[in-house]
């Protein structure tokens, strides 16, 4: 900044600002350019690749209905997986995410560590959480749904503890006052402030497991993702659709439901 | 002491009374059917086998092979650019879908509803699911992974960019109206800046999203590190696979920062 | 008995909140602190339960220094002294009968209070503990829908259902209105009567003070500059307390109406 302001009549903004926009908006672009060759990125390749999207769409019509009916179990089992996977994370983020609560406890030693661990997890994508767990585990559902609650807890946790830390710390001090330990706080003044948003976010995640948990059987670790993946490389499209269809279509559900009863939650 | 009772609870509705059971029970149903049903097979998951797996690989993971060292950098930053090129499309994609589903811009029932629905379908597919439909189509290299990244962002910033134009001051776009300018010069004036911002905000948020999505497209050929964890798990080089996780969580958590850091500054 | 025995109290900012304080408060008496802004009466208070700890001197209530209490010793200290603060601070998404029923917490082993597995007497003594502050009524109403008065009584409660030998009193009345502000001060002097339990109170109001206190305490800068029964005061004892004229706003106004 200038010290003197001179209204130099210049347009609306300054030259300044308008050259800083300007190379913004090239760099932005040039990257893209150099970025789309270096990825062989062409939208006309989408009509005429290797089999040309048209053609893929056509094939997908109509989609072989009585497939559902194998489609149907693994699509269970893979809600089954969310479930459970989410509950355990659910459990387990609890305390952890006390432990994160600066307001809790200030000690940088404690709530530091634990939030440090935290980020770091949520950083690594759970489908490859999965593939170092079918590594160890073999392929099943075991693995996946290891994935899931490692994946999830980093997420929870996070929620949780910034919910902790905004809660309101009178009541608090008034139970410590009053005599009560550490757990009496924690469930008197403590849970009865976060526990909608904990229910609340729970089910978010639960919406996140499900959609992860879809792909997990790409690389073995359970659910109907390993059906997709068979269909597709076998190019067996009007099953593909099938599952397609029914994905979408359980995702929309579920989404709804638990959408419905956040709105009332809080 | 005279025997004391607190005061009868106020009377409640049969509906209410039932509620906590009636949701105590479906809950436990859900539970009892998947525990009942889920096929773990604990025969495996308790073997000698995993016991060897696991001596052999949580080690193997936390001794990263850095002689991959090169090729690793050479393939993230493959999935940084791929996370790039999709998510720039999508950040210019998605505003014709946020003007359509915006009540206050396209003042048309029905378009508002289908471009939501869209918007909404789209979100319902994880990226890979989408990855796995343009690998068929165009064949296993990056331009698969970009154009489910690209299809996925427009979902979410469709949607976000349409809360974004339905929040705007609509008094400013009166007063440009009343002065008697056009359509174009509306957009220019009255609605690009105040939308800009954000924006440029979500879109940047978005990076960080398809950032840590491009890294696994590679796992089912869509181009960048992904591919390399497939060669690594199934040639069960933990090592390397350490490394490629270790890259990972540092890239990831540079570019969270960093994008964080730029976002503060434009809002 | 609470002696105050040369306690200072150093911040870990280096404020000094207290200055060789010297008092002694005996049992059932009712104390009002008064002083201005920043004097240091939080502070005195709240060293009473340990809330803050002084750094120098002995504090002695009954006898023990309070100073050298460990964890465990200190929350059997804080059953014996109930605490009610400006802000009510009750839980405000439970009822008022969870609110009350957490002044057994301390007496309450902590797997029973999860579990809410009360004892009947401490139910009644609960129930009772409203019906002396006269909110019986609102039992099982959520605390955030009572007004601001209302959830003092009920912090009162929740006091009584302690069972305390002293209550303490942070600015109780400075959220409330002329009317209600006398109407807790009635509750607090009702109780201090009826059960003999040591009450200090900080107040910022002057005839407030004078009409509730059986004994004024001056502070200033973290000293005791006036200490004594309240019929020896008068506005000129203020006046030396707060080291200025007395102006309007140090009187709450308005007098008891119920
Ligand atoms: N936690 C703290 N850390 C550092 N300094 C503090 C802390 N609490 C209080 N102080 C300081 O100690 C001094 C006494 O504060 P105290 O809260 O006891 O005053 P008070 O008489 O209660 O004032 P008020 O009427 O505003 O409540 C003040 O100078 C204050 O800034
Ligand atoms: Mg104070």
């Amino acid at each position: 900044m200038s010290k003197t302001n001179q209204p130099t009549l210049q347009g609306i903004s300054s030259n300044k600002t308008k050259l800083r926009i300007s190379a913004i908006f090239i760099i932005i672009v040039g990257f893209y350019l150099f970025t789309s060759i270096k990825t062989e990125s062409s939208l006309l390749d989408l009509w005429n690749g290797k089999n040309g999207f048209i053609n893929i769409a056509q094939s997908l019509f109509p989609p072989h209905w009585s497939y559902a009916s194998t489609v149907m179990p693994q699509l269970i089992e893979t809600l089954h997986m969310a479930i459970i996977a989410t509950t355990v994370a659910a459990l387990i983020s609890i305390p952890i995410s006390l432990l994160s609560a600066a307001n809790l406890f200030p000690n940088p030693f404690i709530h530091q560590p634990v939030r440090f661990i935290m980020n770091v997890l949520r950083t690594i994508p759970d489908i490859l959480l999965a593939l170092i767990f079918v590594g160890i585990f073999g392929v099943g559902v075991f693995p996946g749904i290891m994935a899931l609650i490692i994946f999830s807890l980093g997420l929870l946790a996070k929620l949780l503890y910034e919910t902790i830390e905004s809660i309101d710390m009178n009541p608090i001090e008034a139970i410590r006052a009053s005599g009560g330990n550490t757990l009496q706080v924690i469930t008197y003044a403590v849970m009865p402030q976060v526990l909608p948003q904990f229910v609340s976010f729970g089910l978010y995640v639960f919406e996140v497991n499900v959609r992860a948990s879809l792909v997990l059987g790409f690389v073995g670790a359970g659910g109907i993702g390993l059906l997709l993946n068979q269909q597709v490389s076998w190019a067996n499209y009007p099953n593909v659709m099938t599952i397609i269809i029914i994905i979408f279509i359980s995702v929309v559900i579920i989404d709804y439901i638990s959408n419905k009863i956040r709105e009332r939650l809080i | 002491m005279t025997e004391f009772t607190l005061p009868p609870k106020p009377k409640k509705t049969p509906w209410q009374k039932m509620r906590p059971y009636i949701i105590g029970i479906i809950l436990l149903a859900i539970y009892i059917w998947t525990f009942t049903s889920i096929e773990i097979r604990w025969s495996r998951v308790f073997s000698q086998h995993t016991i060897e797996s696991l001596t052999r690989v949580i080690p193997q993971l936390f001794s990263p092979d850095w002689s991959a060292f090169g090729k690793v950098m050479g393939l993230m930053w493959e999935t940084l650019l791929m996370a790039y090129t999709g998510t720039l499309m999508a950040a210019i994609l998605a505003i014709p879908f946020g003007f359509f589903a915006a009540r206050n811009m396209v003042r048309n029932k029905f378009l508002n509803t289908a471009s939501k629905w869209a918007l909404n379908a789209i979100r319902a597919f994880p990226e890979l699911v989408l990855a796995l439909m343009f690998v068929a189509a165009v064949g296993p290299r990056p331009f698969a992974g970009v154009i489910a990244i690209a299809i996925g962002s427009i979902g979410m910033l469709g949607k976000l960019y349409s809360e974004v134009i339905e929040s705007i001051d609509m008094n400013v776009v009166e007063a440009l109206e009343a002065n008697g300018a056009n359509k174009l010069q509306v957009l220019v004036y009255g609605i690009i800046p105040q939308i800009i911002p954000e924006f440029l905000s979500y879109a940047i948020y978005r990076f960080e999203i398809d950032v840590r999505a491009s890294t696994i497209l590679g796992i089912i050929g869509a181009g960048g590190i992904g591919t390399l964890i497939t060669i690594a798990t199934t040639n069960r080089n933990w090592s390397e696979v350490g490394l490629i996780l270790l890259v990972i969580i540092v890239v990831v958590t540079l570019i969270d920062i960093i994008s964080a850091q730029i976002r503060k500054r434009l809002v | 008995m609470i002696e105050f025995k040369d306690v200072s109290l150093v911040y870990p900012n280096g404020t000094q909140g207290l200055k060789n304080i010297n008092l002694q408060i005996n049992p059932g008496e009712f104390v009002v602190v008064v002083g201005l802004s920043g004097a240091g009466k939080s502070t005195l208070i709240r060293s009473i339960n340990r809330l803050v700890k002084p750094t120098g001197g002995d504090l002695l209530i009954d006898n023990e220094n309070i100073l050298n209490y460990g964890s465990r010793e200190l929350r059997k200290l804080r059953t014996k002294v109930g605490m009610i603060f400006q802000n009510y601070n009750l839980v405000k998404r439970s009822s008022v009968m969870k609110n009350v029923i957490s002044g057994r917490l301390g007496h309450t082993g902590t797997l029973r209070s999860m579990f809410n597995l009360y004892p009947k007497e401490d139910l009644a003594l609960a129930y009772r503990s409203l019906e002396r502050v006269n909110i019986a009524d609102k039992l099982y109403q959520r605390s955030d829908q009572l007004s601001g008065g209302q959830q003092q009584r009920v912090a009162i409660a929740r006091v009584l259902t302690q069972q305390p030998n002293i209550i303490l009193a942070d600015e109780p009345v400075a959220s409330l209105d002329p009317p209600t502000s006398h109407q807790v001060m009635t509750y607090l002097r009702k109780v201090n009567k009826e059960d003999n339990i040591t009450t200090i109170v900080n107040l910022h109001f002057i005839d407030m003070a004078m009409e509730y206190a059986d004994r004024i305490i001056g502070m200033r800068a973290g000293e005791v500059v006036y200490d004594g029964p309240v019929s020896d005061v008068n506005e000129a004892t203020f006046e030396e307390i707060y080291g200025r004229k007395i102006r309007d706003e140090d009187r709450v106004g308005g007098s008891e109406d119920e």
